[in-house]
């Protein structure tokens, strides 16, 4: 077994980066053995992404170095660390989209002929390779993107986040493409923020936190509650604590509702969406991919007109014809798509102050003083990093989603809408969104929460509502509002209808179960396999 | 300041690139004085003994005109546009007063000319802010139409040949004790009333915000309309003023005068750091920028080279710095 420790694919040791005055990576190492699915893992700003780059030659580190069978390596460019074996697919489709998918190949030289291969592998051999990029829907990108990173046959494969966009059953296609590289003399390092898929496809974990390797673990049964132990640094702090508190929050009921909606409806894609909101409530929506939440929240903050329905704020009826006039009757929107609501070239203080000026009577001159005091309460009260808040593109993306809410909490909160407010951050900083949410409520403000992910629907919420189709189809209680219960509402299933999510969750241990026999077939032939 | 502390652990944090490049990054200010005073060393080196302060003053005079159609520039561009109508709405401006001088008087001119070009400004901004023209098209079409119509107006009235009010030619091309330009009067508090503009008001931000990210400006409640409107009025005013300079500097009434001053005007602001795709930069580089194209220019001149290599050394070099300020301050 001494083999292992000497024969290594992949090493990265000391490695360090910094930003201005953010310290991206100090001394991160990761080593990858052949045959391996290696896992990348940390809560955000801890410096995959970074990690990452730097191994892919797009970023250069200010210290550290990088063997590759071995060798020692300087990679300047992606190209350069393609050539030599080390291939990523990022988080963002990386094709042209004004070029057809066979442009796009030629571009990288990928040959047709494994592509195709790798396409069918992957549950996709009837894409049409004359189809334009932009016309592919963006699942089906993320698997041309790694059907084509898999053609040239790499060295080493990093995935980054590739099943974030997918649904379940491309999910499990790639899960098994991924599987099935173990064990021979190629490597995969992959990142994903879904511990099952961690535990169904990846050998061993590095884990980093605050740009150090804090820890290498196998993954085993059971390993999920180490990793996540090292992610944070220290005991998840109890959750429960939070859902307690919303139960426990006392409901105004029978007042004018804060917000009220009747027959909204918007095109093809929304239908008579009716629901209220009280002050003091938050209110979950809940729906699958592009079911008409989008374009109910665009209605709410003023960004698109309805074409029928009825809005009315504390009981008086209203109309937006811009967002302006939302934020002037008190609704305010937190967007999912940060590039959407930030100044990514401007400081913390002008993102946060930003509308506190838009209106024409404050363009004269600004009170430093009070805008500074506005701008520090809300830092403080959000817990923002502000130490390289002189452009918010340095922040980390936790940091940056907390500017977007602080823009608004600094004036004072009536009615917040949170569209998916806490996608892609760290547990830490979502943690402190939720209790920030609980806070607001339990000073009078009403919020509306759409997410993505369930289990946070009974955390914070009071009540959801579920849409399918533009309608809603469902309203349930935060006591029923269990993850099966609102899947099941989502689907829009009957409540003894088979569940979509256990036949993903089959399948996940059908791969668990091949990859497991795949491990020890490998440890009968003498290949090298994880010593625990 | 953080460009310092990044280079703290570093053994040597002077002599590193990074640490440079974070210092430019964090006070472009610094990389655009040291040019400047580069320029004028080399202006000095190869005619000894011509700076002076007669010559300061007539860099001077040549750059207030120029720094002020830049802050046009600058203020178009912070929003991500670009205000290509500041030669015609400035050859106009001054015409117009100049064809008022001899009847009507020069004050019934000012206001005339003012009013003209806040009208022009008017449209464009209704262009630009609300039918939502690309204001590189929309300030190109508009200078053609402005020069249709002061072409108009120059058939109409016929100018006499003096036809520069004279206090337009003392502002211009005087200077006090032959050192201080008389231009400086208008060129200061201007010059103070954009750099406060842009850094301690509420248009201010919504300027660097609008030409950051749109959408986010809209979100946060900001109508762009709104400030699209003043701003193409603001800039286009400003060219007037510059266009009354520019008559008086040159003692010339003409409705192409102040063309051949709208690519510097742009090369200035790039130069002096403000970023063509907005949300980055400010008036106080622009001003650096401007007084470097006026040394190189004086430079070239000085260098007694025919007039067409002049013109090509003068974009080669325009090129070249702004590429190499690009890089220099861009993001690592």
């Amino acid at each position: 077994m001494t083999l292992i420790t000497t024969d290594l694919l992949l090493e990265a040791t000391g490695i360090s980066k910094t930003y201005g005055a953010v310290v991206a990576l100090r001394s991160a190492s990761l080593a990858v053995r052949p045959g391996e699915v290696h896992a990348l893992m940390g809560a955000n700003g801890a410096g995959k992404s970074t990690l990452l780059k730097i191994l892919t030659g797009a970023v250069r580190p200010d210290e550290g170095t990088i063997t590759v069978r071995g060798r020692q390596r300087t990679v300047h460019s992606p190209a350069e660390a393609r050539r030599g074996g080390i291939v990523s697919v990022y988080q963002e489709p990386a094709l042209i989209p004004d070029l057809d998918i066979r442009s796009n190949l030629r571009l990288t030289e990928t040959p047709v002929e494994p592509f195709r291969h790798w396409l069918g592998e992957l549950g996709m051999e009837d894409l049409d390779l004359s189809s334009m990029a932009r016309r592919v829907p963006l699942a089906s990108l993320r698997i041309i993107d790694l059907a084509r990173a898999l053609a040239i046959e790499p060295d080493v494969l990093m995935l980054d986040e590739i099943t974030a966009a997918l649904p379940a059953n491309l999910t499990e296609r790639v899960l098994e493409v991924v599987g099935r590289q173990r064990g021979g003399d190629r490597s995969v390092i992959f990142i994903s923020h879904r511990m099952i898929e961690i535990a169904a496809v990846c050998d061993r974990a590095t884990v980093l936190r605050e740009g150090k390797t804090v820890g290498v673990v196998d993954v085993t049964q059971g390993s999920e509650e180490r990793i996540v132990e090292l992610m944070l640094g220290q005991i998840v702090e109890d959750m429960a604590a939070i859902a307690e508190r919303t139960a426990g929050s006392p409901k105004a009921s029978g007042s004018t509702p804060r917000l009220t909606a009747r027959g909204l409806s918007s095109g093809t894609k929304l239908h008579d969406v009716s629901f209220d909101i009280q002050p003091g409530e938050v209110l979950g929506v809940v729906a699958l991919e592009g079911q008409g939440q989008d374009e109910l929240f665009d209605i709410l903050a003023g960004s698109e007109r309805p074409a029928g329905g009825e809005l009315l704020v504390d009981g008086s009826p209203v109309s937006f014809r811009h967002p302006a006039d939302a934020i002037r009757a008190g609704l305010v929107y937190v967007a999912a798509d940060r590039a959407e609501a930030l100044l990514m070239q401007r400081s913390v203080r002008e993102n946060i102050a930003l509308p506190l000026t838009t209106r024409i009577r404050h363009w004269g001159l600004i009170d430093l003083a009070a805008e500074g005091h506005t701008v520090q309460a809300a830092v403080a009260r959000l817990q923002i990093d502000a130490r390289a808040g002189g452009e918010v593109r340095r922040l980390s993306g936790g940091n940056q989603q907390k500017v977007t809410i602080a823009r608004w909490v600094a004036g004072g909160v009536h009615t917040m809408l949170c569209f998916d407010p806490t996608r892609g951050i760290d547990i830490r900083t979502k943690q402190q969104i939720y209790l920030l949410l609980r806070d607001l409520a339990e000073a009078g403000a009403a919020v509306l929460l759409y997410t993505s992910e369930l289990k946070e629907v009974q955390l914070v919420c009071d009540r959801a509502i579920v849409i399918f189709g533009g309608r809603v189809v469902a309203e349930i209680g935060v006591a029923d509002a269990d993850e099966p219960a609102l899947l099941r509402a989502a689907y829009n299933l009957r409540v003894d209808a088979p569940m979509p999510e256990d036949v993903a969750g089959e399948a996940v241990a059908g791969v668990v179960a091949a990859a497991q026999e795949s491990t020890d077939a490998g440890a009968e032939r003498g290949l090298p396999v994880s010593d625990g | 300041m953080s460009g310092l502390a990044s280079a703290s652990g570093a053994p040597n944090p002077w002599l590193t690139a990074a640490a440079w490049r974070g210092l430019f990054r964090d006070r472009p200010m610094i990389p655009l004085l040291g040019l400047l005073a580069v320029l004028v060393v080399i202006s000095d080196l190869v005619r000894p003994g011509i700076v002076s302060p007669e010559w300061v003053s007539v860099i001077l005079r040549a750059a207030v005109l120029l720094a002020i159609l830049a802050g046009c520039q600058t203020l178009t561009m912070l929003t991500g546009g670009i205000d290509l109508s500041v030669g015609a709405v400035a050859s106009m401006s001054g015409f117009v007063v100049a064809s008022f001088a001899a009847g009507a008087g020069t004050p019934t001119g000012i206001v005339v000319a003012l009013v003209a070009a806040a009208l022009a400004g008017f449209v464009t901004g209704i262009g630009v802010g609300v039918f939502r023209v690309h204001p590189l098209i929309m300030t190109l079409g508009m200078s053609f139409v402005i020069l249709g119509l002061a072409n108009v107006w120059q058939l109409q009235s016929v100018v006499t040949s003096t036809g520069v009010p004279p206090a337009f030619r003392w502002l211009g091309s005087q200077a006090f004790a032959d050192v201080v330009p008389f231009s400086l009067l208008v060129f200061l508090p201007v010059a103070g009333l954009i750099l406060v503009a842009l850094k301690l008001t509420g248009y201010g931000r919504l300027l660097y915000a609008i030409g950051d990210n749109p959408v986010a400006a809209r979100l946060s409640g900001a109508r762009s309309w709104q400030v699209l409107v003043v701003l193409y009025v603001v800039s286009a005013l400003l060219a007037a003023v510059a266009g009354f300079l520019y008559s008086g500097y040159t003692n010339v009434a003409s409705v192409t005068l102040v063309d051949s001053a709208v690519l510097p005007s742009v090369a200035a602001a790039v130069i002096g750091g403000t970023s063509i795709l907005g949300g980055r930069g400010g008036y106080g580089g622009t001003i650096v920028g401007t007084l470097i194209l006026t040394v190189i220019s004086s430079l070239l001149s000085s260098l007694g080279y025919p007039e067409a290599v002049r013109q090509i050394l003068f974009g080669t070099i325009i090129v070249a710095v702004a590429a190499a300020y690009t890089r220099v301050t861009g993001e690592a």
